[in-house]
């Protein structure tokens, strides 16, 4: 695929080597001499020096042929108008844009980015695994169904511990998919599977009965 | 001093809530003329320094703060707005903040600044409302040399 990347920091960077290295066509843009020469000097002839918001620089890079179009500068403003110029002038068929301020995500969603990711809120999430306490973890989104898959954790105390799947109020549109317990092999739940303390549980829920969900699980 | 005639509709709006991010020269300019004539106007800049453009008789409103952050913009009064100009320095900032005020907050008149000719053409044909003044300055200038 070819592929070009707006923005040579840290994250376009690892990117630009990471892609380069499963064998993708990639192009890298960056303002910055200094910058562009240290990738030329590192990676290669990938870089093009120029802004990635001009139609003349993207024209230069070919961007009508790219497969996809990713903006990963440190401007979400940046980010925003270099998608929209590589969809609407260029018909690049996938943008993807780095978001830098969260509240932005949903923004780029509605003015036509294919996919917009915030840095800050993957951070988040995957702190948020890492602290052993927390009792509900988000693994993965699926939005237009307003689905969630979740791992939560069952606390010694809680009130589940010891009672059959058939015993928990569990609220209708969540669905526990998935029991690991130390040791063992994972196994898919039915109504008589009891639940013990420290068990993790895989779970479907939508995004409104999460709460409920993580109540009935983990609440004493 | 009397205004050179321009083209355009005669017909004009009265009692505008208008917002505007950038206290630029020309931010600052259009905010006193739309106060002058009676419109409510508020004006957004990131740097409180700017506002020293603004005449000491201006009545409106002027607000620190980011025109491409949606809690700014509400501060700002945006939905209650009648229209919002983008006028900052950055072509990206004004195209996103303008975007935001029609997509978001549905304002109908939404005028925004772009230097770059290109982009400008881009953005015109996914239907903002747009002005280069790099066009239009250069215009003027080939038509004032080219004057007999």
């Amino acid at each position: 695929m070819y592929i070009i990347i707006v923005g040579g920091g840290s994250v376009g960077y690892y990117l630009c080597k990471a892609l380069l290295g499963e064998g993708h066509e990639v192009l890298m843009m960056e303002k910055d001499a200094a910058k562009c020469e240290r990738f030329e000097d590192e990676l290669g002839s990938v870089c093009l020096r120029g802004d990635g918001c001009e139609v003349a620089t993207l024209a230069e890079a070919g961007a009508s042929r790219a497969d996809v179009f990713i903006a990963a500068t440190n401007e979400d403003e940046d980010n925003l108008v270099a998608c929209q110029v590589a969809k609407h002038k260029f018909e690049v068929p996938r943008t993807i844009a780095r978001v830098n301020n969260p509240k932005n995500q949903s923004i780029f969603k509605k003015l036509g980015i294919d996919c917009a990711i915030s840095v800050t809120n993957l951070i988040l999430e995957h702190i948020e695994e890492e602290i052993p306490t927390h009792p509900l973890v988000h693994l993965l989104t699926v939005e237009e169904e307003k689905t969630e898959i979740v791992e939560v954790r069952i606390r010694e105390g809680s009130a589940a511990v010891g009672r059959p799947v058939k015993e928990l109020s569990l609220p209708p549109d969540s669905v526990l998919a998935l029991v690991i317990r130390n040791g063992q092999k994972p196994q898919v739940p039915n109504d008589d599977t009891v639940l013990q303390a420290n068990d993790r549980i895989i779970a479907l829920t939508s995004t409104d009965s999460e709460e409920a969900l993580r109540k009935e699980l983990t609440g004493s | 001093m009397p205004s050179p005639a321009l083209p355009g509709p005669r017909l004009l709006r009265q009692n505008m809530n208008v917002v505007i991010m950038g206290c630029g020269r020309v931010g600052a300019q259009l905010a006193s003329l739309l106060d002058a004539e009676g419109h409510k106007v508020t004006v957004l800049d990131v740097d409180a320094y700017s506002f020293r453009r603004l005449p000491p008789s201006f009545g409106g409103t002027a607000l620190v703060g980011d025109g491409t952050d949606e809690e700014m913009l509400k501060k700002a009064g945006i939905e209650e707005a009648d229209a919002f100009v983008a006028l900052t320095q950055g072509d990206n900032r004004n195209v996103m903040a303008a975007q935001i005020a029609k997509k978001t907050f549905n304002i109908s008149k939404v005028v925004c600044r772009i230097y770059d000719p290109m982009r400008k053409d881009i953005y015109e044909a996914l239907g903002l409302e747009t002005i280069s003044p790099t066009t239009i300055f250069a215009q003027m200038l080939k038509e004032k040399l080219l004057a007999v």
